[in-house]
Protein backbone atom coordinates (compact mmCIF):
# COMPACT_ATOMS: atom_id res chain seq x y z
CA UNK A 1 0.00 0.00 0.00
CA UNK A 2 1.15 3.51 -0.71
CA UNK A 3 1.26 6.83 1.07
CA UNK A 4 -0.13 9.78 -0.86
CA UNK A 5 -1.47 13.31 -0.46
CA UNK A 6 -4.71 14.48 -2.00
CA UNK A 7 -4.09 17.27 -4.46
CA UNK A 8 -7.34 17.49 -6.37
CA UNK A 9 -10.59 16.00 -7.49
CA UNK A 10 -11.84 14.54 -10.74
CA UNK A 11 -15.34 15.00 -12.12
CA UNK A 12 -16.70 12.52 -14.64
CA UNK A 13 -20.29 12.79 -15.77
CA UNK A 14 -20.30 9.81 -18.08
CA UNK A 15 -18.85 6.83 -16.30
CA UNK A 16 -19.44 3.21 -15.49
CA UNK A 17 -22.73 3.00 -13.55
CA UNK A 18 -20.93 1.21 -10.71
CA UNK A 19 -18.78 4.30 -10.18
CA UNK A 20 -21.77 6.57 -9.66
CA UNK A 21 -21.75 8.29 -6.30
CA UNK A 22 -18.06 7.60 -5.74
CA UNK A 23 -15.60 10.42 -5.19
CA UNK A 24 -12.52 10.32 -7.42
CA UNK A 25 -9.47 12.07 -6.03
CA UNK A 26 -6.10 12.95 -7.53
CA UNK A 27 -3.37 11.69 -5.20
CA UNK A 28 0.30 12.61 -5.30
CA UNK A 29 2.57 9.88 -4.01
CA UNK A 30 4.70 10.89 -1.01
CA UNK A 31 7.55 9.29 0.89
CA UNK A 32 7.32 8.53 4.65
CA UNK A 33 8.66 12.03 5.42
CA UNK A 34 5.84 13.61 3.44
CA UNK A 35 8.01 14.73 0.52
CA UNK A 36 6.56 14.47 -2.95
CA UNK A 37 7.53 11.53 -5.10
CA UNK A 38 7.08 10.99 -8.80
CA UNK A 39 3.66 10.02 -10.01
CA UNK A 40 -0.03 10.63 -9.53
CA UNK A 41 -2.92 8.27 -9.00
CA UNK A 42 -6.66 8.64 -9.34
CA UNK A 43 -8.23 6.76 -6.45
CA UNK A 44 -11.77 6.16 -5.26
CA UNK A 45 -12.42 7.62 -1.82
CA UNK A 46 -13.99 5.27 0.73
CA UNK A 47 -13.14 7.13 3.96
CA UNK A 48 -14.28 10.70 3.19
CA UNK A 49 -10.80 12.09 2.85
CA UNK A 50 -10.27 15.75 2.02
CA UNK A 51 -7.95 18.11 0.18
CA UNK A 52 -4.28 18.04 1.33
CA UNK A 53 -4.78 15.09 3.64
CA UNK A 54 -2.26 12.27 3.72
CA UNK A 55 -3.91 8.99 2.89
CA UNK A 56 -3.27 5.29 2.51
CA UNK A 57 -3.99 3.84 -0.93
CA UNK A 58 -4.54 0.22 -1.81
CA UNK A 59 -3.83 -0.68 -5.42
CA UNK A 60 -4.65 -3.49 -7.77
CA UNK A 61 -7.44 -6.01 -7.45
CA UNK A 62 -7.32 -5.68 -3.65
CA UNK A 63 -8.85 -2.21 -4.06
CA UNK A 64 -12.12 -3.98 -4.73
CA UNK A 65 -12.06 -5.25 -1.15
CA UNK A 66 -12.48 -1.68 0.11
CA UNK A 67 -15.85 -0.62 1.46
CA UNK A 68 -18.43 -0.19 -1.30
CA UNK A 69 -16.06 -1.22 -4.09
CA UNK A 70 -17.05 -4.85 -4.47
CA UNK A 71 -17.44 -5.78 -8.15
CA UNK A 72 -16.65 -2.26 -9.32
CA UNK A 73 -14.06 -1.35 -11.97
CA UNK A 74 -11.62 0.12 -9.45
CA UNK A 75 -7.88 -0.50 -9.11
CA UNK A 76 -6.94 2.16 -6.57
CA UNK A 77 -8.89 3.00 -3.42
CA UNK A 78 -8.23 5.28 -0.46
CA UNK A 79 -8.65 3.12 2.64
CA UNK A 80 -7.20 5.27 5.43
CA UNK A 81 -6.44 8.81 6.53
CA UNK A 82 -2.91 8.93 7.89
CA UNK A 83 -2.52 10.59 11.29
CA UNK A 84 1.11 9.82 11.89
CA UNK A 85 4.06 8.04 10.30
CA UNK A 86 6.84 7.12 12.70
CA UNK A 87 10.21 5.88 11.58
CA UNK A 88 12.73 4.13 13.80
CA UNK B 1 7.16 -11.77 -2.48
CA UNK B 2 10.32 -10.07 -1.34
CA UNK B 3 12.45 -9.34 1.69
CA UNK B 4 11.99 -6.10 3.55
CA UNK B 5 13.02 -4.34 6.71
CA UNK B 6 10.48 -2.82 9.07
CA UNK B 7 11.46 0.84 9.42
CA UNK B 8 8.42 2.27 11.17
CA UNK B 9 4.69 2.26 11.51
CA UNK B 10 1.69 4.22 10.30
CA UNK B 11 -1.27 5.32 12.41
CA UNK B 12 -4.69 5.83 10.81
CA UNK B 13 -7.70 6.58 12.99
CA UNK B 14 -10.14 6.69 10.10
CA UNK B 15 -9.72 3.62 7.94
CA UNK B 16 -11.57 0.93 6.08
CA UNK B 17 -13.51 -1.27 8.48
CA UNK B 18 -11.63 -4.36 7.27
CA UNK B 19 -8.36 -2.78 8.47
CA UNK B 20 -9.55 -2.12 12.01
CA UNK B 21 -7.37 -3.80 14.61
CA UNK B 22 -4.52 -4.46 12.20
CA UNK B 23 -1.03 -3.04 12.50
CA UNK B 24 0.27 -0.94 9.61
CA UNK B 25 4.01 -1.29 9.14
CA UNK B 26 6.33 0.79 7.03
CA UNK B 27 8.58 -1.66 5.20
CA UNK B 28 11.57 -0.85 3.00
CA UNK B 29 12.39 -3.32 0.30
CA UNK B 30 15.88 -4.72 0.71
CA UNK B 31 18.54 -3.78 -0.12
CA UNK B 32 17.63 -0.21 -1.12
CA UNK B 33 14.14 -0.27 -2.52
CA UNK B 34 11.11 1.94 -1.97
CA UNK B 35 9.01 1.96 1.19
CA UNK B 36 5.53 0.48 1.26
CA UNK B 37 2.89 0.22 3.94
CA UNK B 38 2.10 -3.42 4.75
CA UNK B 39 -0.40 -5.04 7.11
CA UNK B 40 1.21 -7.15 9.79
CA UNK B 41 0.04 -10.78 9.86
CA UNK B 42 2.71 -12.26 12.15
CA UNK B 43 3.48 -9.72 14.89
CA UNK B 44 6.64 -8.21 13.39
CA UNK B 45 8.34 -5.22 14.95
CA UNK B 46 10.71 -2.40 14.13
CA UNK B 47 14.11 -3.35 12.72
CA UNK B 48 13.15 -6.90 11.81
CA UNK B 49 13.77 -8.44 8.42
CA UNK B 50 10.49 -9.73 7.06
CA UNK B 51 8.92 -11.43 4.11
CA UNK B 52 6.42 -9.26 2.28
CA UNK B 53 3.67 -10.61 0.07
CA UNK B 54 2.30 -8.25 -2.57
CA UNK B 55 -0.80 -8.18 -4.69
CA UNK B 56 -4.19 -9.78 -4.31
CA UNK B 57 -2.62 -12.72 -2.49
CA UNK B 58 -1.60 -10.46 0.41
CA UNK B 59 -5.18 -10.57 1.66
CA UNK B 60 -5.09 -14.37 1.83
CA UNK B 61 -3.00 -14.15 5.02
CA UNK B 62 -6.14 -12.97 6.84
CA UNK B 63 -8.64 -15.49 5.47
CA UNK B 64 -11.55 -15.92 5.92
CA UNK B 65 -11.67 -12.19 6.68
CA UNK B 66 -11.54 -10.10 3.52
CA UNK B 67 -9.00 -7.37 4.16
CA UNK B 68 -8.37 -4.49 1.76
CA UNK B 69 -4.62 -4.85 1.47
CA UNK B 70 -2.12 -5.43 -1.32
CA UNK B 71 0.95 -5.81 0.90
CA UNK B 72 1.24 -8.02 3.98
CA UNK B 73 4.08 -9.06 6.26
CA UNK B 74 3.72 -12.85 6.26
CA UNK B 75 6.96 -14.04 7.92
CA UNK B 76 9.81 -12.86 10.12
CA UNK B 77 13.21 -13.90 8.76
CA UNK B 78 15.57 -15.62 11.21
CA UNK B 79 18.51 -16.40 8.95
CA UNK B 80 19.40 -16.15 5.30
CA UNK B 81 21.95 -18.53 3.80
CA UNK B 82 23.44 -17.92 0.42
CA UNK B 83 26.40 -19.22 -1.52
Amino acid sequence: MLLARIVGTVVATRKDPRLEGKKLLICRLVDPDGNDEKGYLIAVDTVHAGFRENVLIVQGSSARMAYGCKDTPVDAAIVGIVDQVSQD
Amino acid sequence: MYLGKVIGNVVCTIKDSSLEGSKLLLVRRLPNGPSVVAIDAVGAGAGETVYVCRGREAAFAFKPKEVATEASVVAIIDTIERE
